[in-house]
């Protein structure tokens, strides 16, 4: 189709007006900052529209030669197949409705344009890595993530923790695409190209070394970008960003790109054994690490991006086990967007209506104040446990069966992650809606405007029936083309049992939760006297600690003493000489004394010295 | 003829214009002695002259002589000005040009 460029340019010049618009745009900056998306996500549906009437396998377009030095030629196409399609839904559905919202969320703040402007910018960027055909305009888009992000995060950086989290999550990003750019390189120099087609074709011929090689790189890069252990530091603090922006980095972008680069990359995993256990490994030990940390927040969003990193565990799990779990990566994927854009959003208006008040402490008894926000949390909140009927379980259960299949130990992982989210969403579930009033007196709760509660109620629908995509196998025949046949691994045992077992498992998450708050009182200052295992949890598992002691600590050593060493050393020595010279010019400058006299007696003397000199030379 | 007593008158000359550059501080003072060394050499020059039956030694003379007045000229409007500006001629006071 030739107006795909238009999916992409559409939000990106949208960005370009309200960023150099300035004040001018403050009338109607957020209108054009929502419609662009909108127009994107009917542009959007229209290409999906002629990909499911079958004609085609996939749209492209090549649109100009980007690099063309000599051995090294890259053009700039765009890709719209199946996997793309799913992602540009995603991105532009989801945030255009997280931009409607964002209207009535940043209603009061001074700089709403910029900020609109930034959310296209993240969402253009966005698009720009779905959309490219090759690797090199995937790390354009991925980059432009990494920068928006840093923007958005930073938003408020007049508060100093914000500017702090928004130079950590770019700092940490920073090390993923280190990861992603040696993968690029290791592409070119092998195959000579860096198109998604001429990889996968030359992925057969490589070593297994070289496909691991590359496998690694590239999950490194995921990592930095999903915020999958050992890179996971930054999403917690990205937090500090406005409400929207968490829902737009942990529903329909950034995050999602890492999955989308190891899924579609699945030629390069498919060559490699270890690449791809490392990416199960990676999917588990995350999914168990988010889920505990999300456990022990108070802080409502804290606790959701625990959640976030659990969840984007289980895709990127999904998506290591192979061509068993790709489809259904991309459908938890799918799934996630729809409940977790619901449940910041949710998040962001009692956060709206409680003074931005964030500690799940001081909530309570929210649901008789807030109807349908705490209606519309509450299918986010259902989906995402994995209750029957809710996209969640589909999605989840899917995976959880792929995780028994592929290996014992995977599986038990993957249900015990379950249980814990189910306990600690119960957990934010109880302490914000139900239980007893706990909030602070000047606190006047109430319900938001229609400008986001209508969001809340659509994305509630998608949560509710997001499961659709699934009837008859539908996500999977549609993905077919993209990752090849899906291999059905049959499990041990029947799936009735295996989804029973996951239900189980559910309701004792989530039973506890519920006789650990509902029963009893919850303190309003959280308790000091806690186990280990929960001082860990609120430390984030010492994830920071780890990255200060390995990295930041020996950094600042090395800096300091390279410092020290420029300033003694090499200062020394160039400002040594100048002094000498100095010092020394400054004593033989008292020769010119000003006294003609002077100068005559040592004309005198010089000349003296020459007969002399000349005499000893004759007489010698 | 012997070119000794030449020589020796020469050189008592230039040691006298010397120790005179040397010692003394009004500026024509010095100014004299400078020209009494001058001509010492052109003395020295002559004699060389002389001795060796050449021009060369003249030539060079007349060229001491030239340069001489020239210097003059020169000098004196110097010495002159600063005269007029400090109303004393001694060189030691014209001492500012200095590090």
């Amino acid at each position: 189709m030739d107006l795909l460029y238009l999916i992409i340019l559409i939000p990106a010049v949208s960005a370009a007006v309200l960023l150099l618009g300035g004040g001018a745009t403050k009338r109607w900056g957020h209108l054009l900052g929502t419609a662009a998306p909108l127009v994107s996500f009917l542009l959007g549906v229209v290409a999906f529209a002629r990909l499911a009437a079958g004609d085609e396998e996939a749209l492209t377009q090549q649109l100009f030669t980007w690099i063309d030095t000599g051995g090294f030629h890259v053009e700039f196409g765009l890709l719209f197949d199946p996997l793309s399609a799913l992602f540009v839904l995603l991105i532009t559905g989801v945030g255009g409705l997280i931009h409607v919202y964002s209207i009535g969320y940043m209603e009061h703040d001074a700089r709403r344009p910029r900020f609109f402007g930034y959310l296209n910018l993240f969402v253009a960027a966005m698009l720009t890595l779905v959309l490219a055909d090759d690797y090199l305009g995937v790390f354009l888009g991925w980059e432009g993530v990494g920068l928006a992000s840093y923007l958005l995060i930073g938003f408020w950086q007049h508060k100093d923790s914000a500017a702090v989290a928004a130079k950590k999550a770019f700092i940490v990003n920073r090390v993923g695409d280190l990861g992603m750019a040696l993968a690029i390189m290791l592409m070119f120099a092998t195959f000579g190209s860096t198109t998604f087609a001429g990889v996968e074709s030359g992925m057969p011929e490589v070593s297994a070394a070289t496909a691991t090689a590359l496998g690694l790189l590239l999950l490194l890069g995921a990592c930095g970008k999903s915020a999958q252990v050992p890179l996971q530091s930054w999403l917690l603090d990205a937090m500090e960003g406005p409400t929207p922006v968490s829902a737009l980095i942990h529903a329909a972008t950034m995050v999602t790109a890492g999955v989308y680069l190891v899924t579609r990359s699945h030629f390069v995993y498919e060559q490699s054994q270890a690449a791809q256990l490392a990416v199960v490994v990676v999917g588990l030990v995350t999914l168990l690490w988010g889920a505990i940390i999300g456990c022990a927040k108070d802080d409502i969003k804290k606790a959701l991006a625990g959640s976030t990193m659990s969840q984007i565990g289980y895709m990127m799990l999904a998506a290591g086990i192979g061509p068993a779990g790709y489809a259904f990566a991309i459908f938890h994927l799918l799934t996630h967007g729809f409940f977790k854009a619901n449940l910041f959003l949710g998040a962001g208006s009692v956060m709206h209506a409680m003074n931005d008040e964030v500690d799940m402490r001081r909530y309570g008894a929210l649901r008789a104040v807030m109807p349908i926000t705490f209606l519309t949390f509450a299918c986010g909140y259902l989906a995402i446990i994995g209750f029957p009927g809710f996209a969640g379980f589909w999605s989840k259960d899917a995976i959880i069966e792929a995780a028994f299949a592929e290996h014992i130990v995977v599986g038990i992982g993957a249900l015990v992650g379950a249980g814990i989210t189910a306990f600690y969403m119960t957990r934010l579930m109880i302490m914000t809606f139900v239980s007893e009033r706990r909030w602070a007196s000047e606190a006047h709760p109430h319900e938001s405007s229609l400008v986001m509660t209508v969001p809340l109620m659509v994305l509630a629908g998608l949560s509710v029936f997001g499961g659709v995509l699934l009837l008859n196998g539908w996500i999977v025949d549609w993905l077919e083309p993209v990752f090849g046949p899906e291999e059905h691994v049959a499990l041990p045992i029947p799936v009735v049992v295996m989804t029973l077992l996951t239900l189980a498992v559910v309701v004792v998450g989530a039973g506890t939760a519920f006789l650990l708050y509902a029963r009893r009182r919850v303190d309003v200052v959280a308790p000091r006297r806690v186990s280990p295992l929960t001082k860990a949890a609120r430390a984030d598992l010492y994830g920071d600690a780890l990255n200060e002691a390995a990295f930041m600590r020996p950094g600042q050593y090395l800096t300091r003493s390279m410092v020290y060493a420029d300033n003694r050393g090499i200062d020394g020595a160039v400002n040594g000489v100048a002094a000498l010279v100095g010092g020394t010019s400054g004593r033989i400058r008292r020769w010119q004394s000003g006294f003609v006299r002077n100068y005559a007696l040592s004309m005198l003397a010089g000349s003296a010295l020459l007969v002399l000199a000349v005499l000893a030379v004759r007489l010698a | 003829m012997s070119v000794t007593p030449f020589l020796v008158l020469s050189a008592v000359l230039f040691g006298v214009g010397a120790v005179g550059v040397l010692v003394r501080r009004n500026a024509i003072v010095v100014f004299m002695c400078v020209e009494l060394m001058l001509n010492a050499c052109n003395l020295a020059f002559i004699t060389f002259a002389r001795q060796h039956g050449n021009l060369d030694g003249q030539i060079a003379a007349f060229f001491v002589m030239v340069v001489a007045a020239a210097e003059v000229v020169v000098g004196l409007a110097i010495i002159m000005t600063i005269f007029r500006t400090r109303r004393s001629a001694s060189v030691d006071d014209a001492s500012l040009l200095k590090y």
